[in-house]
């Protein structure tokens, strides 16, 4: 027979043990609905099964003599090289968005060569550029 | 000359550590009761010379010493003396050398302060500590070393990133370094402990102030940071959700478990092992948040210079002090037995510690699962605040709560006499909840429910506050910091609800109308400052409901050293709301992007905050007092 106090004991440990495996499930749950997944042109190019109604992050490069812009929004090519994508945005652009630099930006595709950005990411540091932007290029040196 | 002087004084601090660790150990050996006198004097000369080889730096940065590599690549002789100086930490090299004066300046403090603690606690404390300062010392001279020369000598520097030119920027890594590094004491101190098998009761007397110390210079610095990012980088948030934002707020939710669980510690005897643990916890998430930032692995806004062989060393000294620490934890646990009766402050005060580990672990998680996924699937992933916000604010509902009837419970076994106080409290929380609703603007059922919790725990606070006063049985610290909380929580949910965004892309002379706002484009002037051209914008902004109107002057500034272009936001900011606009321009076209925001309280989130610090600092007169 358990003592009153091992008991006690027991049921209290459990329900910390429950109570800690709930958090972390919701925790994760709640995680992968929310993570975005970060493509390059080429990538959404080659994806067949693109979710349109998830938010994502598109990478690359400003292409030359692409941005154009009226009182409402501002719109521009990223280019990988490879494939182009058509991005449309209207907001603020942080300080170092300029053709021919890298830019991050996420939001909703259209369809797979137009994209709506709600943000266009800040880097704080004229020569920073975006780990996966990198890994892209290097890609493409090889 | 500076950059040989600056070598020899590393040199000489990493002799003077392993002289303090020597006689530290012959000091533990020998009969005698107190330590050895030598060991205090080396103790001070090891701040000493430690400070002067930071002021050998300091030196080179105001006079432009371009042959050391450091000055050259953060500094520029045009830039003013005042952010000189402050580039001598906003640097990696530079930051490294307040680590190390830290962990040397409180060891020393630690020695001298905790006078009537037994001996051989004080030396081990003494020992570990300095084994941190030589890490550190030695990830200095082999890594990042900021006295290495260069030559041929250059005869400009590089300049220091325009953005860093800033007064809240030059405090804040000091205050957040006082924070990180500050926890290393406890660090200490929790392994001393365990290897002399110390008073568990004189343990927590003597780290309990450090971690108040180092909590509040982590909430200044966590506070500035964002105050600086709310002006700077022209968002008009103050919070973002960023791997470096989170890799300082990690030790932050551990330090703020800590200073409750030391409290049943001190008064109960309890939980000896696990106020070890978070002692240890601290520090080591400092350590891991400094080796996440420094070494590039996360993929964040904020950016540093980085480097992956800075990040190795780091993860090499992490992981001794993990499985070391983890090592003799398991060697010295012992299984002791912890009554705690369910309904007791004990309880509750395990309860917040249950919080704020949540907290960790969703913001831990949050912040790791990107490194994860990319290294396991390779596939590139960001974790953005719709995330945290998901996990975090219901939870936080709850919790503010439970902050609220917590402090009224009484050690040991509790009685709850008061549920009615409480029932009327809520009540009128609803109410004014409604009022607020009613008056204003509809709010979202989040909000709803986040205001009535916090209004909560401010009314609960407020009768805390009345009854101490009339009753002569004064915690102010806690109620400061516990009202200025449910503060806090109740100005970023109203902020949050009420806030007004607008976009738009202007010609000069133009104006926009919206909702009851008019934007007029008045004009643009270019002016010349002594490093930077700045083109300023006159806005006028007229608001048709309480006849208003402000002239906002938004900048975008051109830096020449280095090459680099700014949006300086324009902030008009009173007790009621903030009137915040930037301007940018896009590849010359004639259009400016304009972004209008209001942000109705933004001031006293800030005055919150401060007002929860200083709920810290009473609390540390108040320990002072009685001891």
């Amino acid at each position: 027979m358990l003592t009153k106090k091992v008991k006690k004991r027991v049921s209290l440990l459990s329900l910390v043990l429950i109570l800690s495996v709930i958090s972390i499930f919701l925790i994760l749950r709640s995680l992968t609905s929310n993570i975005l997944y970060f493509q390059s042109p080429t990538d959404i190019k080659n994806n067949n099964d693109i979710n349109f109604n998830k938010k994502m992050r598109v990478g690359g490069m400003v292409k030359k003599n692409s941005i154009t812009i009226n009182d409402k929004e501002i719109k521009f090519i990223i280019t990988d090289f490879d494939n182009e994508l058509k991005v449309s945005y209207s907001g603020t652009v942080p300080n170092l968005f300029s053709e021919e630099k890298g830019v991050v930006a996420e939001g909703r595709l259209q369809d797979k060569k137009f994209f709506v950005a709600d943000r266009i990411l800040a880097k704080h540091d004229e020569n920073y550029m975006p780990p996966e932007l990198k890994e892209i290029i290097k890609k493409d040196v090889k | 000359m500076l950059s040989n002087l600056g070598n020899f004084l590393l040199f000489l601090n990493i002799l003077l550590s392993f002289t303090v660790i020597y006689f530290s150990l012959a000091s533990l050996k020998s009969a005698e009761k107190i330590i050895f006198r030598k060991i205090y004097n080396i103790s001070l000369a090891q701040s000493t010379i430690v400070l002067v080889c930071f002021f050998t730096l300091i030196a080179a940065y105001i006079t432009s010493d371009f042959s050391l590599i450091n000055v050259y690549q953060n500094s520029h002789s045009t830039k003013p003396t005042f952010y000189k100086i402050s580039g001598t930490w906003g640097n990696h090299e530079g930051s490294l050398l307040l680590w190390v004066i830290i962990l040397t300046i409180f060891s020393f403090l630690f020695l001298i302060i905790n006078k009537n603690h037994s001996k051989n606690y004080r030396l081990y404390t003494l020992i570990v500590q300095n084994i941190l300062i030589l890490g550190f010392l030695f990830f200095i001279l082999i890594n990042s070393n900021p006295f290495l020369s260069i030559s041929p000598v250059p005869k400009e520097g590089l300049g220091l990133n325009p953005i860093l030119q800033d007064p809240a920027l030059a405090i804040h890594p000091p205050l957040l370094y006082l924070g990180f590094v500050g926890s290393s004491i406890y660090f200490s101190a929790a392994i001393a402990s365990l290897l002399t098998n110390y008073s568990e009761r004189a343990f927590a007397k003597s780290i309990k102030n450090w971690i108040l110390v180092s909590w509040i210079f982590q909430t200044l610095g966590i506070t500035v940071g964002s105050i600086w990012a709310y002006y700077e980088l022209g968002w008009g948030g103050f919070w973002f959700w960023d791997p470096v934002e989170n890799a300082s707020l990690l030790p932050w939710f551990a330090m703020t478990a800590l200073f409750h669980s030391v409290v049943v510690l001190e008064k109960r005897n309890l939980l000896y092992f696990w106020v070890i643990i978070l002692c240890l916890i601290t520090f080591t998430l400092s350590v891991t948040g400094t080796f996440l930032v420094r070494s590039g692995i996360l993929n964040s806004v904020h950016t540093f210079a980085s480097d992956p062989s800075r990040g190795l060393y780091i993860l090499a000294f992490l992981s001794i002090m993990i499985f070391s620490s983890i090592f003799l934890l398991f060697k010295k646990y012992y299984n002791k037995d912890y009554i705690i009766n369910s309904n007791s402050k004990e309880t509750f005060v395990l309860i917040n510690n249950w919080f704020m580990m949540f907290y960790l672990l969703t913001v831990l998680i949050g912040t790791l699962y990107p490194i994860f996924t990319d290294a396991i699937t390779n596939n590139k992933i960001s974790v953005g605040p719709p995330f945290y916000n998901a996990v975090i604010i219901p939870v936080v509902i709850v919790f503010l709560i439970f902050m609220a009837v917590g402090p009224n419970t009484k050690w040991i076994k509790n009685r709850f006499v008061d549920i009615k106080k409480y029932i009327l409290i809520f009540i009128s929380a609803l109410i004014i909840n409604f009022l607020i609703g009613y008056f204003f603007k509809s709010l979202t059922i989040l909000t709803n429910l986040i205001i009535i919790s916090s209004l909560f725990l401010i009314i609960s606070s407020t009768f805390d506050l009345i009854k101490s006063i009339t009753e002569d049985r004064i915690d102010f610290a806690r109620i400061v910091s516990h009202l200025s909380f449910g503060f806090l929580i109740f100005f970023i949910g109203l902020n949050h609800n009420f806030s007004i965004e607008k976009d738009f892309n202007m010609k000069v002379g133009e104006t926009k109308n919206f909702d009851n706002y008019k934007i007029e484009f008045k004009k643009l002037e270019l002016k010349n400052f002594k490093n930077y051209k700045s083109i300023v914008g006159d806005l006028k902004i007229s608001d048709n409901k309480f006849g208003e109107e402000r002239t906002l002057n938004p900048e975008i500034r051109i830096y020449d050293s280095p090459k680099t272009l700014t949006y300086e936001a324009a902030i008009k900011t009173n007790l009621i709301k903030d009137y915040y606009l930037t301007m940018s321009n896009i590849d010359r076209s004639e259009y400016y992007n304009i972004k209008f925001q209001k942000k109705p309280l933004m001031l006293w989130i800030w005055i919150s905050v401060f007002a929860l610090t200083f709920g810290g600092f009473l609390r540390i007169f108040k320990n002072a007092k009685n001891n």
